[in-house]
């Protein structure tokens, strides 16, 4: 009796209150629904996609000696754990990657300074820059080992050399692009081209200079993994190309996968990095 | 008679480029005094701002002398269209930004910055973005950055035009007494009628491509109360008001 009682009690009272929810309320409920409905469904599109290739390769629908199977890359995985190769070959495919990055950016930040400061100096450089900017820059990796031999440093300058003009263009074009306006106050005020270049110039590209790093770290990756199947005994490109010529096909999709997660992390890292620009800058 | 701080004699000045030339200045003489006020109109794209231009020595004219009386002692102050604060730097960042560049920031200069925040209102907003104000604050905020460089001559390149119109009533009333009450010297660049006899103690027309001076009007307000509002109720403002636009109207008529 007390028991039914309660419940009448409290079913009517349940109702008001989901009536109380104030359309801010509702829409912030329907905003996180959402969201966790989104990560639910990647999660799944990515366990469908592992249990089939699992399944398949198990029932002969695929030979796993070519395929793999999620079981085979788990436990090389653990493997390379185990006898610490996944440490070497990956540290050294990520400081190869952060350090042409880090030149990278260095780099053309330096170089668009100059190339605004003297216009000059930009209408000799441009077709050189396009040229350079279009080449495909795989086709000059054969000539850096002839130069620099095979090891870190040729694998630095191929990571470099695939993201450093198109990075110079691009923040070169944001560096003109300042409102001339802003500029005519500095002078107005009594300034020079320095004064503005440092204080207005720099700082109002720094998002772009932000964005533009993003790209950079994939391109850099991209480099790199290019001089390590050419010029390497380590690294995860030089396990991707051993791998295969060898048909350790695990070998080859552990490597893969590992730099899917490389990769990621990265670009989570800079992105990590402009949001606290952003929080900082109150923006 | 007040000794001119400013003389411009007989200033040329044409835009180059390879289809040819643009003849933007030709042949424009007038003399500011001390302490006065004076508006220059004309139609859009006359030539105004070069003029502007060539008095803050940004552009050098092909012919012709901008005299300054006493240049070591008179600086020159420009406001642009815009405020363009740098949304990075707080208020008072941006107020500095002058002493910053020329490096003369000094205790002198920071009680300066804090006595015009407070004189103009700003003081609660000194450590705020510029995105935090209003449009007529950052046009104040804007001339609390040229007023720190303690200038002779003010130059004002149609300051209140990026405003909307109830805004710029009241920033050209406040900006129009500063200027009044701090006694400045200021030539000031609209294509508002009635923006520069309420202002100016003077009005030179300028004509068309290229610029020359078409008339020089000045002029004189009775007013019970000075200041810019009061100024459109005077009884001569409508009478000016109309030989301005008369002016104005016969350019626009050669024109077309």
């Amino acid at each position: 009796m007390n028991t039914t009682k309660k419940t009448d009690q409290t079913s009517p009272h349940a109702a008001v209150k989901r009536e109380c929810l104030s359309p801010q309320q509702l829409y912030i409920k329907n905003h996180h629904r959402h969201h966790h409905i989104v990560t639910f469904l990647r999660l799944l599109v990515l366990l469908l996609f592992l249990i089939m290739w699992e399944v398949s390769g198990r029932f002969g629908m695929i030979d796993t000696f070519f395929f793999s199977s999620p079981s085979m890359v788990a436990s090389f995985f653990i493997k390379m754990i185990m006898d610490g190769s996944f440490f070497t070959h990956t540290g050294i495919t990520l400081l190869e990657t952060l350090l042409s990055f880090l030149l990278i950016t260095v780099l053309s930040v330096m170089i668009a300074t100059l190339l605004w400061y003297s216009k000059t100096l930009s209408e000799i450089l441009e077709p050189y820059l396009v040229v350079l900017n279009s080449l495909p820059k795989s086709a000059l990796a054969p000539l850096f080992i002839v130069w620099l031999g095979t090891g870190i440093n040729t694998i630095i300058v191929a990571g470099i050399s695939v993201a450093i003009f198109g990075s110079i263009i691009s923040l070169y074009t944001d560096f003109k692009h300042v409102d001339y306006e802003k500029l005519k106050l500095i002078y107005t005020l009594g300034g020079n081209r320095f004064d503005a270049f440092h204080k207005v110039v720099l700082p109002s590209c720094i998002p772009m200079i932000l964005s533009n790093m993003k790209v950079n770290i994939g391109l850099a990756l991209v480099g790199v993994i290019i001089g390590e199947f050419l010029a390497a005994r380590r690294g995860l490109g030089y396990l991707i190309i051993y791998g295969s010529q060898v048909f350790q096909l695990n070998m080859v999709i552990t490597s893969i996968i590992i730099l899917c997660v490389i990769a990621m992390g990265l670009y989570q890292c800079i992105q990590w990095i402009e949001h606290l620009y952003k929080k900082r800058a109150g923006l | 008679m007040n000794q001119p701080i400013l003389a411009c004699e007989d200033i040329c000045f044409s835009y180059h480029n390879l289809n040819g030339e643009t003849n933007a200045l030709s042949h424009i003489s007038f003399q500011v005094e001390k302490g006065e006020f004076l508006a220059i109109v004309g139609p859009s794209g006359c030539g105004k701002s070069t003029l502007l231009s060539i008095i803050a020595g940004l552009l050098k004219p092909e012919s012709g002398n901008i005299v300054l009386n006493d240049p070591d002692h008179v600086r020159i102050g420009y406001m642009l269209q815009q405020d363009h604060l740098l949304e990075w730097r707080t208020i008072w960042k941006n107020i500095l930004l002058g002493p910053e560049i020329t490096k003369t920031l000094s205790n002198e200069k920071e009680t300066l910055a804090l006595k015009l925040l407070s004189d103009y209102g700003l003081s609660k907003f000194k450590d705020k973005k510029p995105g935090e104000l209003s449009g007529g604050m950052k046009q104040r905020a804007a001339l609390i950055r040229t007023m720190v460089m303690e200038p002779g001559l003010l130059l004002l390149d149609e300051p209140f035009s990026a405003l909307d119109y109830q805004t710029r009533l009241m920033v050209s009333a406040d900006i129009g007494n500063i200027i009044r009450a701090s006694g400045i010297t200021a030539i000031l660049i609209t294509h508002d009628l009635s923006e520069a006899i309420s202002l100016a103690d003077r009005i030179l027309v300028l004509k068309r491509r290229p610029a020359t001076i078409k008339e020089e009007i000045p002029v004189h307000l009775t007013l019970k109360e000075n200041s810019p509002l009061a100024a459109r109720s005077a009884p001569e403002f409508q009478e000016l008001f109309t030989l301005l636009w008369k002016e104005i109207s016969d350019e626009y008529h050669e024109e077309n």
